[in-house]
């Protein structure tokens, strides 16, 4: 097996076999569905106004992977929004650039050298994205053919069949496999899928697990499912993420991603993170916003603070 | 201490509530003097501003009140239950109505955050006169007979930690089931009350149903004692409580009566910590604990002690404290000097008996009531802060090993008003709350309320019950 850094952590001999990895994600404290969720809503009740909302928006901004995961994907489509990732808003510059554009791996070099020096980073969706039923072979062919056309970062998808069926340290060996093939130029996100792992506590222990596994990121879903990113599966995730540091002294990124369209949903993430994980997080390097509609939404907003008028969406581009 | 997002204040209007000058007492549906022609001021506890000036009912008044009612209770109760119900519903839409005003009101009297007014008080005022609207006409099929009968007046002595929501308890029960009130509220928070006495002229209800009699004890007293009152209700402190027992004794008077508590909050290791941590602020700091159903002794497993109180402090420090108008505040001002210099002495005694104080680092208003959220720790049963109900934003941490040791302490208390249980193992859950001394006892969460649960206490925290079906009985001769 490869060694990865978390070897050295506290925790590392949880994961000498399924059962001990087993024992121990089932010996996490459990989540109270009504609990988690009130809390969510109650957090979703800050107002935030002037100042707080300018600086939200522009935060929001700096934090969005803007991503376009589309089958009629080309070159072109990948080119304009790469474009609009470094200059969101041509009638603007002051506006930050998003954190990153994220694409299927066969565009990476397209979006590579459309962001060329901007300090945008490339994200990929690797690992046989979104379903994730491939052979291991393929998912790190994936990976590999990703890193080297440049990826800044890896969004893997994880095995969410043998996570149901129980068998953690499968799913644990593929994470620390494709984080060992990220090797250091990329970081890694780990997607769960939150719809499809269906209740609170999988979430909570899909989170410890791809922690332990080495994940620079947590990530809820894909987009391309019912259920995506909730203000309630974030906060528990960003729980999640704080707990994991208090235990290993480890910070881990989280990045909720589909189903976020509105300026209001994104600050209501923020607050979120605020009073959850800590001031912290509340950078780039540690949460992302995965969307794509949402920009346009932030650019909006953002305009309306600095004129006093909403615009409108002919004020935006449109990718 | 300076964060990186800082929210901007967002005070909500106070133009939204137009606050007169002066205001009368309420009796057979006008506004009128105190017969004496004295007056007290009532003032917002975050600024101590003067709100308003109110006129302070005397035994005279309360004579007169009582007379009004009597006199409308023989059209009220005579009433079928369905047009009681339509002027309880006509109430209630009122109220939803104007909620957003009665909230800012609630708040300048109160000084209790915006948002436990707007998302809590005000929902909840409106719920229990739906409910009880509901059972007008049906008293019937309530259980207590074919015919049951309203037992006559009502004098009804409220508290100023909830205003109106402690106003809607005791009046929406007692308007359906035919009686007529006189009530009292609390002298630091009369203006919902004479709010509400406006609505109740809004809704056309008739003269001398409801009458509104602000003042101190001693009117509250009268009130009490009143020969002509065939019905005492009184929620505050147990003191004043046992007072009001000895007054009525011997008496053909019913009386119920909420007082205090000293709930227990129990915490199993195998609880969800994240969300108990959640229900423990809220069963503690919620209207700055100054809640008689308030979760002020937290019982922890000592396995977890460590692991939930760093969780628990880390929790507080992320608590807003400050003008209690701006919608971003969880904790408001206490309400009124005498109880702030309560807490105050409760706790230097706390500190002096030897258990440990932690309170975040918060910076208080520089006018107004205020007392920092605290924590003490090192807590036994033998400590005052163990056992004396404090009312205010401060809870004592004990320890326990087993269930039956954690439900011993539980119940080892004078009170029996509420409990909480944490714990994912739902057979524990029944198990312990069969064995708690408490009339609401709630799982996985804390200071729950709905118009259909029955809310009281055992032992020194009182007899009778508010809501629900049961809230009935106390207003009617069963």
């Amino acid at each position: 097996m490869p060694t990865t850094a978390t070897a050295a952590h506290p925790l590392a001999d949880v994961t000498a076999s399924n059962s001990t990895l087993r024992r121990f994600l089932h010996g996490l404290p459990g989540v109270d569905a009504v609990g988690l969720e009130a809390r969510a809503a109650s957090l979703g009740t800050r107002s935030i106004k002037t100042t707080a909302k300018a600086y939200a928006i522009d935060l929001a901004i700096s934090m969005v992977d803007l991503t376009t995961l589309e089958g009629a994907d080309t070159p072109g489509k990948v080119r304009a929004l790469g474009a609009k990732a470094v200059r969101p808003d041509p009638t603007d510059r002051t506006t930050p650039t998003t954190a990153a554009v994220c694409v299927y791996p066969d565009m990476v070099a397209v979006a590579k050298e459309a962001v060329a020096g901007s300090g945008v980073k490339v994200a990929s969706v690797a690992t046989a994205f979104p379903a994730g039923r491939a052979a291991l072979d393929v998912k790190l062919a994936d990976v590999r053919d990703a890193v080297s056309a440049g990826a800044d970062e890896i969004d893997m998808v994880i095995d969410r069949g043998a996570f149901l069926a129980g068998n953690y340290l499968k799913v644990y060996d593929e994470i620390v496999a494709v984080k060992e093939t990220c090797g250091t130029s990329a970081r890694l996100k780990v997607i769960f899928e939150t719809g499809e792992l269906s209740t609170y506590d999988n979430i909570r222990r899909a989170s410890w697990l791809g922690m332990l596994a080495g994940a620079d990121f947590i990530k809820t879903s894909t987009g391309k499912v019912a259920v995506n990113a909730t203000p309630a599966n974030t906060l528990l995730m960003l729980e999640a993420v704080r707990d994991f540091r208090t235990a290993t002294g480890v910070q881990v990124g989280v990045k909720p991603a589909g189903g976020i369209r509105t300026s209001k949903d994104a600050i209501k993430f923020l607050v979120l993170v605020n009073e959850t994980a800590g001031e912290d997080w509340l950078d780039n390097h540690w949460f992302r916003f995965g969307a794509s509609s949402l920009l346009n939404d932030l650019l909006m907003q953002r305009q309306k603070l600095a004129t006093g008028r909403y615009s409108g969406p002919d004020y935006v581009t449109v990718d | 201490m300076a964060s990186v997002f800082e929210y901007a204040p967002a005070p909500e209007s106070r133009s939204i509530v137009d606050i007169a000058p002066s205001y009368g007492l309420f009796i057979d549906g006008e506004f009128v003097d105190a017969a004496d022609g004295k007056v007290f001021k009532t003032v917002s506890p975050s600024t101590e501003e003067a709100l308003s000036e109110i006129a302070q009912a005397g035994a005279e008044d309360v004579d007169r009140a009582v007379k009004a009612a009597r006199k409308a209770f023989e059209k009220w109760s005579a009433l079928p239950g369905s047009e009681r119900a339509k002027y309880l519903f006509r109430i209630a839409r009122i109220i939803q109505e104007r909620s957003r005003e009665l909230a800012v009101l609630e708040t300048l009297d109160n000084g209790k955050p915006i948002k436990e007014t707007r998302d809590a008080d005000l929902p909840l005022v409106a719920a229990h006169f739906f409910y009880y609207a509901g059972w007008a006409d049906k008293l019937g099929h309530a259980g207590f007979g074919a015919n049951p009968q309203p037992l006559g007046v009502a004098g009804q002595v409220i508290p100023w930690n909830f205003p109106l929501l402690m106003l809607a308890w005791k009046i929406a029960p007692a308007l359906a089931t035919g009686n007529t009130v006189v009530l009292k509220p609390a002298e630091t928070t009369p203006l919902s009350a004479l709010f509400f006495a406006d609505i109740c002229r809004q809704a056309g209800l008739p003269k001398g149903v409801v009458n509104i009699l602000p003042g101190y004890g001693d009117t509250g007293a009268a009130v009490v004692a009143h020969p002509d009152v065939n019905k005492v209700a009184f929620t505050g402190s147990t003191a004043v409580g046992k007072e009001i027992a000895r007054t009525v004794a011997g008496t053909r008077k019913k009386v119920t009566l909420e007082l205090g508590g000293k709930g227990a909050n129990i915490v199993f290791d195998d609880a969800p910590i994240d969300q108990a941590v959640e229900g423990i602020v809220n069963g503690i700091f919620f209207n700055q604990g100054q809640v008689c159903c308030a979760g002020s002794r937290l019982l922890v497993q000592e396995s977890i002690q460590d692991e939930l109180l760093d969780s628990l402090k880390r929790r507080l420090s992320t608590l807003r404290l400050g003008d209690p108008l701006d919608k971003n505040t969880d904790i408001g001002a206490i309400n009124s000097a005498e109880q702030l210099s309560r807490i105050t002495s409760l706790v230097e005694l706390g500190e002096a008996e030897g258990a440990e104080r932690w309170s975040p680092e918060c910076e208080l208003p520089s006018s107004g009531y205020w007392f920092a959220p605290t924590l003490f720790t090192k807590v036994t049963q033998a400590h005052t802060v163990a056992r004396d109900e404090i009312f205010g934003p401060v809870l004592s941490v004990l320890t326990f090993r087993t269930p039956d040791e954690a439900v011993a302490k539980a119940n080892n208390t004078p009170y029996g008003l509420s409990a909480g249980v944490w714990t994912e193992k739902g057979s524990r859950i029944l198990a312990v709350a069969n064995k708690l001394r408490a009339g609401v006892i709630w799982s996985n969460t804390f200071n729950k309320f709905d118009p259909a649960s029955p809310f009281g206490g055992y032992k020194e925290s009182g007899f009778g019950r508010e809501g629900g079906r049961h809230g009935l009985e106390a207003y009617l001769d069963v």
